[in-house]
């Protein structure tokens, strides 16, 4: 039990390390620029009509103090990191003065059900598949369906829900292709609206399973046909246990451990995934966010956005990689 | 090496068809040169003509042939995946070597950077380092930063194989006749890790060209250079698809399909072959 808290407390290390990393990284990217942001920012804001000279003088008061253009770079690097421990953000631009907190919470929710249902549907399946298919070698069906869904895997995944845009959008429009639930919509919980929100998750869920089940597949089958030669598995197979026994509890089972690890690395990959995603399918999550404010010059939004998404991240990765050693005992707890 | 190539072509259907569909590619990045049109010039010719005869895959509404411009985007696309692909690789050879053979508190740092990068959501940094930059975002600039974070996972690969190289007799010898370590490395150890970096290289390409293809649809690039991602861009600007000008949506589409099959293909056969269990269940059956 020590050697298990010295390793949650090594990985915790690691997660803080990467949290430091990626923190100061989008810091130093903001500042280190030759371009001033607030002077940017206020162009943008002025162009749009606000001009208030009074907003503009509070506005670029309050812009100074989150880009450091008070005090040396280090002492701003400094109060950087304290504004992000007590949770703000400062004022987002684009929706002044609505904190990027707020604005952040009431996209991410989308984000995370979307990204947990479809990664874990994604697992499943691809894990399952892999598993057969390793296992029964010469089954056509299986090797068919193997080969779809490998098929789908180099295909970049802009081009993929492009092309499921138009076939149902456009060739066979069944489903809504954009949006997170119906325009006009009412937002009080009913079984309608909880129908609504599912129908519009279909595709964007759907272009992520396509492009997300072929590497598990691959992964799983190449671990199963490796234990298949193992003395334990011929052994069972000589002595009469059941197949589905076999690959039930000798198999599966051993093979599912690096698969488990392999999820907590894919996890920064389905953030990626996510973002593009909802981008695609104008998904009201954190990615659709980013991109509006990427367009609408928000900064302290988009970096607000940078430095959650690296935490959430990080702390995925951690919780399953502290899970680990407990699902398989023979991870070796170093 | 050309061994090597042969068997794989004769023993391995997948990287027979790779090699193929490569040759294709490679075939249009040549006929790219010849191009009587430059990419970037619009309104050279009749917008919107359907593919026939005269322009073999139609024009675009700004005014350019579709297929010229189509070789030369192809050729930026995989140029920008070899400049990615290559940059990475240095830097991921010489984390991977370094830790596996130094070990200890080199070993450590070393990892613990990798870590931490493999982990660090891409797209978001990468939209943030657009934000920044903006205008001065140059496909220079966005070929070294993509090479600064695609090299995490290949250099773990590397030092694992590094680690048990390290434990062979000929590098104990190597050390007792006096070899520094920056001669064990080059002469020594990166041989036997080549093989690897030629796999990961396609894996690479594949990750950075489709990096580009989306960043370059959300208009988040250098618009101005033709590139794969830049043609679906001024296909989308112009509402190619609505308007029925699905030429200049499908080309590109195809041609990209074609190209990460290539180096699926070959990447999936070379690991095969890097794994020499897999290689005997073949020839097995």
């Amino acid at each position: 039990m020590t050697s298990y808290l010295i390793f949650v407390l090594k990985r915790f290390g690691q997660f803080l390390l990467v949290v430091f990393l990626g923190v100061t990284i989008t810091f130093f990217v903001t500042h280190l620029t030759p371009i001033d942001p607030v002077e940017e920012s206020i162009g943008a804001i002025t162009q749009m009509g606000q001009s208030d000279p009074n907003a503009i003088e509070l506005m670029r008061q309050s812009l100074r103090e989150l880009y450091g253009m008070e005090g040396s770079i280090w002492q701003q690097y400094l109060n950087f990191w304290l504004r992000l421990a007590t949770g703000d953000l400062g004022p987002s631009l684009s929706a002044f003065p609505t904190p990027v907190s707020t604005i952040i919470l009431r996209s991410l929710p989308w984000t995370i059900g979307l990204m947990t249902v479809s990664t874990l549907i994604t697992f499943v399946l691809g894990n399952a598949i892999g598993a057969l298919a390793g296992y029964y070698r010469k089954d056509m069906v299986l090797k068919a369906v193997s080969l779809v869904f490998i098929a789908l895997l180099p295909i970049p995944y802009y081009i993929l829900a492009f092309v499921l845009l138009i076939v149902f959008g456009y060739l066979w429009p069944v489903l809504p292709i954009n949006g997170g639930y119906e325009m006009n919509a009412n937002l009080d919980l009913s079984f309608a609206l909880v129908l609504d929100i599912l129908k519009h998750s279909i595709l964007p869920a759907l272009s992520l399973i396509m492009v997300g089940t072929g590497s598990w597949l691959i992964g799983m089958r190449a671990l199963v046909s490796n234990i298949i030669t193992e003395d334990y598995v011929v052994f069972a197979e000589l002595g009469g246990v059941p197949k589905r026994k076999i690959l039930r509890s000798y198999i599966a089972r051993n093979a599912m451990v690096p698969q488990f690890t392999g999820l907590a690395m894919s996890l920064g990959a389905i953030f990626n995934g996510t973002v593009i995603t909802e981008i695609v399918f104008g998904y009201p999550g954190i990615g659709n966010l980013l991109i509006e404010a990427v367009h609408a010059g928000d900064y302290s939004l988009v970096l607000g956005l940078s430095a959650l998404s690296i935490v959430g991240v990080a702390a995925a990765v951690f919780i399953i990689d502290i899970l680990s050693p407990l699902i398989d005992p023979r991870i070796k707890v170093e | 090496m050309f061994t090597i190539v042969r068997d794989l072509a004769r023993q391995n259907m997948e990287f027979l068809c790779g090699l193929l569909l490569f040759a294709v590619i490679v075939g249009l990045i040549v006929v790219s040169y010849f191009s009587p049109y430059s990419a970037t010039d619009i309104y050279l010719l009749p917008p919107d003509m359907p593919p026939d005869g005269e322009y073999w895959l139609g024009t675009t509404s700004r005014g350019q042939d579709v297929f010229w411009q189509l070789t030369t985007a192809l050729r930026n696309t995989l140029f920008f995946g070899i400049g990615v692909a290559f940059i990475s690789r240095i830097i991921s050879l010489v984390v991977g070597l370094v830790a596996g053979y130094a070990g200890g508190a080199v070993d450590r740092v070393l990892m613990a950077i990798n870590d931490s990068v493999m982990v660090i959501p891409q797209f978001p940094l990468l939209i943030l380092f657009y934000f920044v930059l903006k205008d001065s975002m140059t496909w220079t600039a966005l070929i070294l930063i993509m090479a600064s974070l695609g090299w995490s996972y290949d250099a773990r690969l590397i030092r694992s194989v590094a680690i048990s190289l390290k434990t062979r007799s000929f590098t104990t010898q190597s050390v007792y006749s006096g070899m520094s370590m920056r001669k064990i490395l080059i002469e020594e150890h990166l041989p036997y890790v080549l093989p690897i970096v030629f796999a990961t290289t396609m894996n690479n390409m594949i990750w950075s060209i489709g990096m580009e293809i989306t960043l370059s649809v959300l208009g988040f690039t250098d618009i101005e250079t033709p590139t794969m991602g830049m043609m679906i861009y001024w296909a989308n600007a112009h509402s190619a698809l609505i308007s029925g000008i699905w030429w200049w949506v499908a080309a590109p589409v195809a041609v990209i399909v074609v190209l990460f099959l290539a180096l699926f293909l070959l990447s999936m056969s070379m690991n095969e072959y890097n794994d020499p269990r897999s290689r005997l269940n073949r020839m097995g059956s």
